[in-house]
């Protein structure tokens, strides 16, 4: 088994604690993982992307070759678009459809969800309106995440107990929240997938 | 064997701990920073090391040179760029020698993500004259560490690791070995061997030069320099390094036969293992993340008569940015990848950008203003988030070279008859390498503006202490000598433009040395107070 995983979005939207609960996730699941993320200067509100690699045997390149990946999962619609050179024929997208606009020349976001919706497999959410359902507009990346786990090959109960972890710290409320975005997101996939 | 997820920044962070680290320093830079992060981490819960930032990365090279002469173990950790400012002692403690283990440990920034250029430090390495790791991933990087402590203190000189971004920014699981203790006794230094008069400099030297051998004799060794044969196929041989190795195995999976190769993880060059693999193909092609370091070497000047040497100065790979599998595999000769296509559609670009609310925001507001009386003015500026007030909507700076040039290049421009010449510095940068230009600048009241942007951390790397921020460092500037009556204090604030507009502009129009320091915190730090 080999999962390759896109992980897209702008500085600041939380791309790498999805990163850490499915890190954490596969290992406890018994797999091999690589995640090469982005620190520094593009996280001021820039395109940050992450590589995460899945698989059953021992892996090599920190980076997934183009035209390999299994999903690309964006937390937002702009950036989904800048890493379709990545995906397989038959890749999963997974997308938030909610636009970040810091940039004058944002394109008309019609435009965006039809260039998306060209791919053979893809799941828009509405990452924005069920973030603030679970209580906390910062969770989009949490609706995201359980959005695409509907495809992952990780067992749902030990990307849950990582949300768990994720947000300890920070009191059990927050987790909670993180928790309903998850399933929101879960359950708005299940429905149009 | 224990299990536990890291980044290879904080693989080598905890190897170092394991080896019986005394004490860790460095200055903040992408993309090692994450080193001394975690080692803070570490400390903090309870581990009886020290783990400190230091004013700049020639400071933190000589404190880790202290604890080496104390005979304890140390390690000094910064980006490639950081190297150049330790350059001095870096190279001189391979003439000391090391007492106790002494690390250097290098992250380079091939594809420049966050940095103004990629420079490849195993040449620094082999201009040293030292041993240097360059782990493939992050099982390597946390057994070289711990290994090169070892090595140190048995050659008796420092050692490198050198990282590049893909490694120091990728997590993986590692297996960790039980850790050693700290060298428990304060074992001086002889003074024959530190002190770098000329009778003792050239002793020590030779003796540097004398032990090459013995490291060539542990590089070729080394299982970290692996030689696979295919003596069913002569075609072609690679030579491959650090994490290019993963590039290659990921795609040679690809031909109908993996080609021999040797895998370099360890230097100085393992020469007769290169031998054996040249001898037997007849073509060879290099892959390394970086310079063509390892490629010229092999090619000298006249080339290996009947051979063909590929890599990157043939154009078989690039010459600048990252590699990537899709290089490798068209090195190699596999067919091209591609996946979805967008079509017609036009990405927009979305470089990074000062976060909204951002204090320098403000600061480059009223500085552009001011500035529109001035027609021959020139901004010179340095490196941190306020290096993005280069780009649109500000426009704001005209240079960023390397860390208090804007303050040296400001006296350098007025003195060539820029007017008003301005030098626009963050407070950790300032601090870092502002300070000594400064000085020049008081002693010869230069016509120049200085704006010191006081946001109290080094933001773009994570928020770092800054060592010169507040009051203190108002008390900095009196002490250096700078005119009271021209060293202002401005809040970045949208409230406060006229008035931060016209003190510039004064400060603008006296012919002389002028410091406004703007103060006002990070947003991004203040939040982060605020949530936990
Ligand atoms: S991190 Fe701080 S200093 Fe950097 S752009 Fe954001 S607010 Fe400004």
């Amino acid at each position: 088994m080999k999962y390759d995983i896109i992980l897209a979005g702008v500085g600041g939207q939380g791309i790498l604690s999805i990163a850490f609960v499915i890190d954490n996730a596969a290992l406890e699941d018994g797999l091999f993982f690589k995640q090469a993320e982005v620190h520094g200067m593009s996280q001021r509100g820039g395109a940050v992307q992450s590589h995460l690699r899945l698989s059953s045997a021992e892996i090599f390149s920190d980076l997934i070759p183009l035209g390999e990946a299994d999903m690309i999962l964006s937390v937002e619609p702009l950036e989904t678009l800048r890493y379709f050179d990545y995906l397989k024929p038959q890749g999963a997208v997974v997308s938030s459809c909610t636009p970040y606009v810091n940039i004058p020349d944002y394109p008309p976001v019609e435009d965006i969800y039809r260039e998306i919706k060209k791919a053979p497999v893809h799941v828009l959410i509405d990452a924005e309106k069920l973030a603030k359902e679970a209580g906390s507009l910062r969770a989009q990346n949490m609706v995201m995440l359980g959005a695409a786990s509907v495809f992952l090959p990780l067992k749902e109960e030990h990307l849950r107990k990582y949300i768990g972890v994720l947000f300890q710290s920070r009191g059990e409320q927050i987790v909670q929240t993180n928790l309903k975005a998850f399933d929101l997101g879960r359950q708005s996939a299940f429905q149009k997938h | 064997m224990k299990k536990v997820v890291l980044l290879g920044d904080e693989a080598v962070a905890l190897a170092a701990v394991h080896a019986g680290l005394t004490a860790g320093y460095s200055y903040p830079g992408t993309p090692a920073s994450e080193i001394m992060e975690y080692l803070i981490r570490i400390s903090e819960g309870g581990k009886k090391f020290i783990a400190k930032w230091c004013v700049n990365e020639k400071v933190a090279c000589e404190e880790a040179l202290g604890v080496s002469f104390a005979g304890k173990r140390a390690m000094v950790s910064f980006k490639h760029v950081g190297l150049n400012v330790a350059a001095d002692p870096f190279i001189n403690s391979a003439i000391t020698g090391a007492n106790g283990g002494l690390v250097v440990v290098v992250a380079d920034d091939p594809g420049m993500h966050s940095s103004q250029d990629e420079q490849d430090s195993r040449y620094y390495a082999d201009f040293a004259r030292i041993l240097c790791f360059e782990p493939s991933n992050h099982q390597e990087a946390y057994d070289m560490t711990r290994e090169a402590f070892d090595l140190s203190e048995r050659f008796g000189i420092p050692v490198m690791i050198r990282l590049v971004t893909r490694l120091a920014h990728s997590r993986s699981s590692v297996a960790v070995r039980e850790p050693r203790e700290q060298n428990h006794k304060l074992e001086y230094g002889r003074w024959e061997d530190w002190t770098l008069l000329p009778v003792n400099a050239r002793r020590r030297f030779r003796i540097l030069l004398d032990r090459q051998k013995e490291l060539k004799d542990y590089a070729e060794s080394c299982p970290y320099n692996h030689l696979s044969l295919n003596q069913a196929d002569h075609r072609l041989g690679v030579v491959v390094s650090g994490i290019a190795y993963n590039y290659f195995r990921e795609v040679a999976k690809g031909l109908s036969s993996e080609p021999s190769y040797l895998k370099i993880s360890t230097y100085p060059f393992p020469e007769n293992k290169l031998r054996q693999l040249i001898g037997q193909a007849d073509e060879i092609l290099v892959i390394e993340e970086g310079y063509p370091f390892i490629e010229r070497f092999i090619r000298g000047v006249m080339g290996i008569p009947g051979k063909k040497i590929r890599g990157k100065l043939d154009g078989s790979l690039p010459l600048t940015g990252e590699l990537t599998p899709d290089a490798v595999a068209k090195a190699l000769g596999l067919p091209k990848k591609t996946g979805l296509k967008i079509g017609e559609f036009r990405l927009a670009g979305r470089p990074p950008q000062l976060c909204v609310g951002c204090p320098h925001a403000d600061t480059f507001k009223a500085l552009n203003e001011a500035l529109k009386d001035f027609p021959g003015s020139n901004v010179f500026s340095d490196i941190g988030c306020y290096t993005l007030g280069a780009l649109p909507p500000y426009n704001a700076i005209k240079t960023c070279v390397c860390m208090g040039a804007s303050v040296s290049m400001a006296k350098g421009g007025a003195e060539a008859g820029i007017y008003p010449s301005v030098a626009v510095i963050g407070d950790s940068t300032f601090a870092h390498s502002g300070i000594t230009p400064l000085l020049d600048a008081v002693y010869s009241n230069t016509d120049m503006t200085v704006i010191i942007l006081d946001n109290g951390t080094v933001a773009m790397t994570g928020g770092q202490p800054s060592y010169g921020t507040g009051e203190p460092l108002v008390r900095l500037l009196e002490g250096l000598g700078v005119d009271k009556n021209h060293l202002k204090i401005i809040i970045p604030l949208p409230k406060n433009h006229q008035q931060n507009v016209s003190i510039i502009r004064d400060e603008l129009a006296y012919h002389g040395l002028s410091v406004i320091v703007a103060r006002r915190e990070c947003i991004q730090i203040l939040g982060e107070k605020k949530r936990s």
